[in-house]
């Protein structure tokens, strides 16, 4: 049966939300990622955790907010300064709409050993 | 001092009930109804007909009518429109004072507008094309539980619309099997499974079964993907007693959302149920089994775009809308019209949507747009164009239909959500470009190649039986 011979497997992964089924995003395109973010009136927002912890609901803020920021570099320099602060924790960035008092975006960027 | 005296018979409907000149009040309920008269009636004589038998009238006049005050209390037609393109219909719009209703009754609302005025005999027809709510009785309503962001928060789940998947077969499954279909769907990367809404609590699998074993599948699908993941529970039942005790066993069993189906449920139930999860920290999918019944004939009943305000009214976290693109009725432009008021707080009158009055919501929660129904990876970018974010899209057939299974069906899904949203944010067009966007991502994920290969033909091209009215 060729069916057989070409079913394949699906394993579980920890997957961690928005994203989490994309290849790693290259640095350009989380470059754009911000470029959104930035473009819909939204706060950069970083935070981290140690994968132990990564279904809290608070993970750790690297800094406050990056309010008013509209420079991309900072933001991705931000990025690179957590992860190089915590190399093994998760590092993600967030968007913070304060019209619907949510987050537009979230996703992780660096994904942390266990 | 009276000034009226009475006089016993029968009044034309028009002396009390049509006033052109009426200019509606902020607080009055508006509504607009498409109406068919039977041949020979003046037009103003069926509106005001509606709009009395609908509000205060009675066919013949009666003394106590003398011990109030009718003027305050009446509904009023006030103006009257053609229907672009239909000859033998038109427009009635009828102006309610607020004190018609009891504060938060949905069901009073429904009883007095569609009630009797339905059956009426100098009616061929007759359609509840929209209402206008005033925010002063908006504000008498709890409205959602939840709403769209606190829904987000709790589940963490943010810049993308949600996914989902009506467990299959609809019937028949024990309980046990059922919790493998849905521990493989969440663990292949869907945020929530569904109970179809036939499920109850049938002989083949009693409800508490199949709480127990979802549960213990939500859990492993949780701590295996490291996401928050959930299974609508229906709770709808034969009576208010067992629904609750449905739903209190959701709740200790940490489930974090149940359903109900607001229609063949009713009204009362509904609202109800809506408060109970408000107090109880729960999320509240709403089904619409039955509103094909009332709101797809152009000329008779109820539009959509009403039992979808009446929900968000009633309370509902989130509501099945169809899906323009599928297997169920939907028109495009009517579709995005009523999803705006479900989510939106301010919907200005826009009748190229279908939206007959501006409604303000104020601070009422929105409700999720959910989309289900024969959709698959292919519709994906029309979907995330048409819903945004802010939707749930429910994949049955094309999430467990895949070859080699469900979680292999929901990881292609996923794949195909994520690439779109990440293909949007960077400003490309997705309809234009979605299959070059699609074939893309299916590089990196064979579950998506495979999804791709199983349904590349299948459409669903029917026209529209319900369309705008346009000339």
């Amino acid at each position: 049966m060729p069916f057989q011979n070409t079913m394949g497997d699906y394993q579980t992964r920890q997957t961690l939300e928005t994203f989490g089924f994309l290849p790693p995003l290259t640095q350009e395109e989380v470059f754009d990622q911000i470029a959104y973010i930035i473009a819909q009136g939204w706060t950069p927002g970083i935070e981290h955790v140690h994968p132990d912890f990564s279904m809290n609901h608070y993970w750790t803020m690297w800094k406050l907010p990056f309010f008013g920021e509209v420079n991309l570099d900072h933001v991705a320099a931000e990025l690179e300064a957590c992860h190089r602060a915590y190399p093994d924790h998760h590092v993600r960035l967030t968007g913070y709409d304060n019209y619907t008092q949510c987050q537009g975006a979230s996703f992780v960027v660096f994904e942390g050993r266990r | 001092m009276s000034v009226k005296t009475y006089d016993a018979g029968v009044k034309e409907y028009r002396e009390l009930y049509w006033t052109p000149d009426y200019v509606p009040l902020d607080s009055d309920l508006l509504a607009c109804f498409k109406v068919t008269g039977q041949p020979g009636v003046p037009r103003e004589e069926v509106a005001a007909a509606v709009a009395a038998e609908s509000s205060t009238g009675t066919w013949s006049t009666v003394w106590s009518e003398l011990l109030t005050d009718m003027e305050f209390y009446k509904g009023r037609a006030y103006r009257i429109e053609d229907v672009p393109g239909d000859k033998e219909s038109f427009y009635t719009f009828i102006a309610y004072p607020i004190d018609l209703f009891e504060e938060g009754s949905i069901v009073n609302v429904l009883t007095s507008l569609v009630g009797n005025v339905f059956g009426f005999k100098a009616l061929r027809h007759l359609r509840l094309e929209d209402i206008r709510f005033p925010l002063a009785y908006v504000k008498t309503c709890m409205g959602p539980p939840n709403g769209i962001q606190v829904e987000r928060d709790k589940l963490n789940k943010y810049g993308r619309p949600l996914l989902g998947c009506t467990i299959k077969p609809k019937l028949g499954l024990s309980a046990k099997n059922y919790g493998r279909a849905v521990y493989e769907c969440l663990r292949g990367g869907l945020d929530f499974t569904k109970d179809d809404e036939n499920v109850n609590s049938q002989p083949f699998m009693r409800w508490q079964n199949r709480f127990e074993f979802v549960a213990e599948a939500v859990a492993a699908a949780q701590a295996e993907t490291g996401e928050r993941k959930g299974h609508y529970l229906n709770v709808t039942a034969p009576d208010p007693e067992q629904m609750y005790e449905r739903a209190e066993f959701a709740k200790e069993l940490g489930q974090p959302i149940i359903m109900h189906d607001y229609i063949t449920g009713g009204f009362c139930a509904n609202t109800g149920l809506a408060k109970w999860c408000r107090k109880n920290g729960m999320l509240l999918h709403i089904h619409r089994a039955m509103h094909a019944v009332i709101d797809r004939h152009p000329k008779h009943g109820i539009h959509f775009r009403v039992l979808a305000k009446c929900l968000r009214l009633s309370g509902g976290d989130h509501l099945h809308t169809g899906t323009v693109v599928g297997k169920l009725e939907g028109d495009r432009a009517s579709t995005l019209g009523y999803v705006d008021l479900l989510r939106e707080s301010f919907i200005p009158e826009d009748r190229s949507r279908g939206i007959f009055f501006d409604q303000d919501w104020g601070s009422m929660p929105g409700v999720f747009a959910v989309a289900s129904g024969g959709i698959h990876v292919w519709h994906m970018p029309a979907l995330v164009t048409i819903f945004g974010d802010d939707s749930v899209l429910q994949f049955g057939g094309g999430t467990q239909g895949h070859p080699w299974g469900n979680a292999a069906g929901a990881a292609a899904n996923r794949v195909a959500l994520e690439a779109c949203i990440k293909a949007r944010n960077e400003g490309r067009d997705l309809e234009r470009e979605s299959r070059e966007i699609l074939t893309d991502a299916a590089r990196h994920s064979p579950e998506l190649a495979i999804a791709m290969e199983t349904w590349k033909e299948i459409k669903f091209e029917f026209d529209t039986v319900d369309k705008l009215d346009a000339g």
